[in-house]
């Protein structure tokens, strides 16, 4: 990807350092994420890559450091003005995560219809549900329940479940882990064209070569509790640090 | 590690547990205050238990009045006070062995319930989920619940005394020959309503009582499957705890009050 970056920054990440009793898991992260950037996290498994998501939602309250989404500082917000900016932000989790106890049409529903201040008729949430359903090619899934679809399928929904409130910022948390290579790379077009279309800015968690090849315009490393290395990815391959290179090999 | 420091480290948890739980009790209110509760799941969950709990507390009730009758029967006709018997038993069963009973079986299939079904939520993360779209898994997910439990266990409670009253009465009629309406003119006798408030007040907090823990065992489950297991159990213990609990209390309340 070589389109050109504005320098508007929309995520910042300093300093950021969360333990769990003895455990230091995040030591200082500090990170930059750009407008319409996509910026891939590799890290080893359980060196706090989802950790550092759920801080930057504030799932998880961070020990120090400071995280600026959109100009705001989300660890000095209240609950509304809290759940305000987290609707700007979009979430889709490692499973998927969705409502079990609800259809896939319930599951796209729920976010348009409970969250404050959310009043659309029948007929405009029918609209957006089919829109967000064709867009990850499952429409033709939009009465099943989740028991019914597959783990693929059930990544998809929960994209299209997050991208049905547009928001600005894209968190993905291992989008095309545990995937089929085509699946994952449907998955892999689908997060650039969503890119492309509403101008969002990414920050995807992911081990899959492919994936980071379609998406990303920088690749930052996560070590130690620490983002040791960034760059494109072409400068990771052939990057000094051994530790760096590993990831391609 | 020394006995008196692992002493030390249950009772703090201890008193941690109370501090969350009663933070946890807050944020329900806070959140019912703030956006009431959403009807449609709160009806939802009201159908779902009486499903789950209406066979078995039906054949509870019934054999609890049966027994019950079978068993003071002879004790009563040994002073000559047969005539007694309908009216004892409906007051014992309706003050105090219908609620109780009845809160158990609740705790043991809807307050575990509870506790593995958010459990799993949190495994799998739908109440993140739900709480990173703006939309409070406090309202939806445990008002709802726990008001659906207070709200059905008084009348699960109604409907399991009714039971036991018919059984109680098909065995003092085959063994002392009352009639249906002699059997229920006394019975009925008995009950004011001084008995009937405190009982659905108890009743109704028994309900608020298994709601809550069950919300709660699940709510702040651990991670992994283990978790959800662990809740449900625990879910159904601490509730059933707190019903015996609760029940002591309220007996000595309305012993002191009248
Ligand atoms: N809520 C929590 N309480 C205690 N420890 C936690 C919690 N969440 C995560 N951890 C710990 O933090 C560490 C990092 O977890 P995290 O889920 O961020 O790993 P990860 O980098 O996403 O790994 P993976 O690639 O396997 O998903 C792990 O050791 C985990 O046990
Ligand atoms: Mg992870």
């Amino acid at each position: 990807m070589d389109q050109a970056l504005s320098n508007n920054i929309v995520l910042n990440v300093s300093n950021l350092k969360k333990s769990f009793g003895d455990f230091h898991i995040l030591a200082g992260a500090d990170l930059d994420l750009k407008e319409k950037q996509n910026i891939v996290i590799l890290g080893h498994s359980g060196t706090g890559k989802s950790v550092l998501f759920k801080c930057i939602v504030r799932l998880i309250e961070p020990d120090s450091g400071g995280i600026n989404v959109l100009g705001q500082d989300i660890l000095a917000l209240e609950d509304e003005k809290l759940t305000e900016l987290r609707i700007k932000i979009g979430y889709v989790f490692q499973g998927g995560a969705l409502y079990d106890s609800m259809s896939v049409r319930s599951n796209l529903e729920f976010p348009l219809k409970y969250t404050k201040g959310a009043k659309r008729t029948q007929a405009e949430l029918n609209e957006l549900v089919e829109e967000a359903l064709v867009n990850v090619g499952l429409i033709e899934s939009i009465d099943k329940m989740p028991s019914e679809l597959s783990g693929g399928m059930m990544k998809r929904i929960g994209l299209a479940r997050t991208l049905i409130q547009k928001p600005n910022i894209l968190l993905y948390d291992e989008p095309t882990t545990g995937l089929d290579p085509v699946t994952s790379g449907e998955i892999s077009e689908l997060i650039l064209k969503i890119q492309e279309e509403y101008n969002t800015s990414s920050l995807i968690i992911s081990h899959d070569l492919k994936c980071i090849e379609i998406t990303a315009n920088q690749v930052n490393v996560l070590k130690e509790g620490k983002f040791t290395a960034s760059g494109t990815l072409d400068e990771m391959k052939h990057h000094e640090d051994p530790f760096v290179n590993s990831f391609f090999k | 590690m020394t006995k008196s420091s692992k002493l030390k480290d249950a009772i703090a948890d201890f008193l941690l547990g109370i501090g969350d739980m009663g933070a946890f009790i807050s944020s329900i209110f806070k959140s019912f205050l703030r956006h009431g509760v959403n009807f449609q799941e709160f009806s939802r969950q009201c159908y779902r238990i009486g499903n789950q709990s209406l066979p078995l507390i039906s054949i509870t009730g019934f054999i609890l009045g049966l027994v019950l009758t079978l068993q003071s029967g002879p004790t009563l006709a040994k002073f000559g006070a047969e005539s007694m018997l309908p009216g004892m038993v409906s007051l014992s069963i309706i003050r105090e062995i219908g609620p109780v009973i009845v809160a158990l079986i609740v705790a043991g299939k809807v307050g575990s319930g509870i506790g593995a079904e958010l459990a799993s939520m949190r495994v799998t993360e739908q109440l993140d989920a739900m709480e990173v779209s703006g939309t409070n898994p406090i309202s939806f997910v445990v008002t709802t619940r726990v008001l659906a439990v207070s709200f059905m266990l008084p009348l699960l409670v109604l409907y399991a005394d009714a039971f036991s009253l018919l059984g109680s009465y098909i065995s003092a009629s085959t063994q002392y020959n009352i009639s249906l309406e002699t059997f229920f003119h006394k019975a009925f006798d008995v009950i004011h309503y001084k008995d009937l408030f405190p009982t659905t007040i108890k009743t109704f907090f028994f309900g608020l009582s298994i709601g809550i823990i069950g919300s709660y065992q699940g709510y702040f489950a651990k991670r992994g499957t283990e978790g959800v297991g662990e809740a449900a159990n625990s879910a159904v213990v601490k509730a059933s705890i707190s019903i015996f609990i609760i029940d002591l209390i309220v007996v000595n309340i309305t012993q002191l009050l009248t």
